[in-house]
C-alpha cells in the first residue's frame, strides 16, 4: 500500500515537473481566464463591484470551468503524443495509480490557475467585499474543484482517443457537472451574503466529489487497457 | 431461426394491436377534460414516453456495466440500441411536454426539476452517442460503457442538487395535484404498456439491423 501511495505521488511529481519546466498550461489557462475577465467587463455592463453578490459566483464559476476545460483537454496529450502511454503502463503497478497520479496534478494545476483568476477578479473588478469572505470560498473552491477535476481527468482519458478530442471532452463533461455548478455558485452566493445553508452545500460537493472520484478509479482499468 | 422470426412478428402484432387500443381510449374512450381540454391528451403520450425514456437509460446503465464486466457484444448493442431509443424518445417527451406546458401552464419552459434533469439527460445521452461515433480504436464498446455507467451515476445526483437548489428559490408554478378518474387511468397505464412495447420492438429490431453490420463486417473481412 505504501509502495502504491509512492508510485501514485511519483507520476503526480511527474507532470508537475513537466509543468514548472515548461509552464504551458498555467500560462494559457491563466491568459484565457484574464480574456474571459476582459470580456465580461463588456457584457456585463451593470457595475458589478456595486452588486456582486448576485453575479459574481456564477461569472467566477464559468471563467473556472472553461479554464479548466482547456488544461483537461491537455492532461494526457503529453503522453498520446510521444507514445509515452506506453512506458507508463508499463509501471509495475495498478492502473488506477495512473488516473490518481493525473488527478493530483490536474487538481494542483487547475487549483492554482483558479486562485489566480480569482485575485484577477478581485483586483480588476474592486470587489474588496469578497476579501471577508474568502476562507469560506476558498473551502467552496477547493471542493468544488476536485469534484469536477476528478470526473474531468477520467473524460479526458476516454475522449484522448477520439476523433473529434477535443471538441467532446465538453460536451461530455459539462452535463455530468451540472451539480458541482450550482453547488459551488450556490455555497459561493451563500458564503458572501454570509447566509444559512452553506454547510449542506459543503456536504453535497464532497459526496459528489467520492462518489465521482471512487467510480473513477473503479472504471479506469479499461479506459486504459488495450 | 424460423421460430426466432415468428417471435418477432408476434411481438410486433401484439405492439400494433396494443398501441390502436391505446389510441381509441385516448381520444375516444378517455373522458376531455373539464379544464384543460383536447391538449389533456397529450399527457398520456407524455407520461408513456418520459417512463419509457427512463427505462431506456436505465437499461444503457446496466448493459454498460454487464459489458464492463463479460465484455459480450451483445450487451455493447444492447446499451447503444437503447441509447439511440432513450434520445429520441426523450427528444419526443420535451417536445410534447413543451406543447402541453403551453397550454397549461402557459410558458413553453419552465425550470423545474423533473424538466431539466430531462434536458440535461437528453443532452447527456445526446454525448453518448457522439462519443461512439467519434472513437476509432478497438476500445470504442469499452469507453462507451464506461460513460455510460459514469453519465448514469450523475443523473439522480442532478436530480437531488436541482432539488434542493429549488427549496431555497421560490417555485414558479406549483403542480397542483392531478386527481384521474377510473376510465383516465385505464388509458393511462394502457399507453404506458403500449410504448414499453414498443420500445421492446424497437430494440429487438435495431439489435438485429446491428447484429446484420457486425455478420456483413464479418464477412468482408475474412475476404
Amino acid at each position: 500500500m505504501k509502495d502504491y501511495f509512492s508510485k501514485t505521488l511519483q507520476l503526480a511529481y511527474k507532470d508537475l515537473l513537466i509543468e514548472i519546466k515548461t509552464k504551458e498550461m498555467i500560462t494559457s489557462m491563466a491568459a484565457f481566464s484574464a480574456i474571459v475577465i476582459i470580456i465580461l467587463n463588456f457584457a456585463v455592463t451593470e457595475n458589478l463591484s456595486n452588486n456582486y453578490s448576485e453575479m459574481f459566483p456564477g461569472l467566477l464559476w464559468i471563467t473556472y470551468i472553461f479554464a479548466a476545460i482547456l488544461g483537461l483537454n491537455q492532461s494526457f496529450a503529453f503522453e498520446r503524443e510521444s507514445g509515452a502511454i506506453k512506458g507508463v503502463l508499463l509501471t509495475p503497478i495498478d492502473w488506477s495509480a495512473i488516473y490518481i497520479g493525473k488527478t493530483i496534478s490536474n487538481y494542483i494545476i487547475i487549483l492554482s490557475v483558479e486562485l489566480l483568476t480569482l485575485i484577477f477578479f478581485i483586483f480588476l473588478f474592486n470587489l474588496t467585499g469578497v476579501i471577508t469572505a474568502l476562507p469560506k470560498i476558498l473551502l467552496v473552491i477547493i471542493v468544488g474543484t476536485f469534484g469536477f477535476v476528478s470526473v474531468g481527468t477520467l473524460l479526458s482519458a476516454i475522449t484522448s482517443s477520439s476523433r473529434l478530442q477535443t471538441m467532446i471532452l465538453p460536451v461530455l463533461l459539462f452535463p455530468i457537472i451540472i451539480p458541482v455548478v450550482i453547488g459551488s455558485v450556490e455555497a459561493t452566493t451563500i458564503a458572501l451574503n454570509n447566509g444559512e445553508n452553506y454547510l449542506p452545500w459543503i456536504q453535497m460537493l464532497s459526496a459528489y466529489a467520492v462518489i465521482f472520484f471512487t467510480a473513477s478509479i473503479l472504471t479506469f482499468n479499461y479506459v486504459m487497457g488495450e | 431461426m424460423q421460430q426466432k422470426i415468428d417471435k418477432d412478428n408476434l411481438l410486433i402484432l401484439a405492439t400494433t394491436i396494443v398501441m390502436a387500443i391505446t389510441i381509441y381510449l385516448i381520444f375516444i374512450y378517455s373522458p376531455t377534460d373539464i379544464e384543460m381540454g383536447v391538449i389533456q391528451n397529450v399527457f398520456y403520450f407524455h407520461v408513456a414516453l418520459a417512463w419509457t425514456s427512463f427505462l431506456a437509460f436505465f437499461i444503457v446503465f446496466i448493459s454498460s456495466i454487464q459489458y464492463l464486466r463479460n465484455e459480450s457484444r451483445n450487451w455493447d448493442i444492447t446499451a447503444y440500441t437503447s441509447a439511440e431509443i432513450g434520445v429520441l424518445f426523450t427528444g419526443l417527451t420535451l417536445i410534447l411536454g413543451s406543447i402541453w406546458a403551453e397550454a397549461t401552464w402557459g410558458v413553453f419552459w419552465t425550470w423545474d426539476p423533473r424538466l431539466t434533469t430531462t434536458l440535461i439527460m437528453f443532452i447527456i445521452y445526446i454525448g453518448y452517442l457522439t462519443l461512439r461515433h467519434s472513437l476509432e480504436t478497438e476500445k470504442t464498446s469499452r469507453l462507451s460503457a464506461v460513460y455510460g455507467v459514469i453519465a448514469f451515476i450523475s443523473v439522480p445526483i442532478t436530480y437531488i442538487s436541482i432539488e434542493i437548489w429549488d427549496t431555497i428559490h421560490p417555485r414558479v408554478i406549483e403542480i397542483s395535484e392531478v386527481r384521474m378518474e377510473t376510465s383516465m387511468q385505464i388509458t393511462m397505464i394502457f399507453s404506458v404498456i403500449a410504448f414499453t412495447l414498443l420500445y421492446i420492438t424497437l430494440m429487438r429490431i435495431r439489435k438485429k439491423i446491428e447484429k446484420d453490420r457486425d455478420k456483413v463486417y464479418r464477412s468482408k473481412k475474412i475476404k
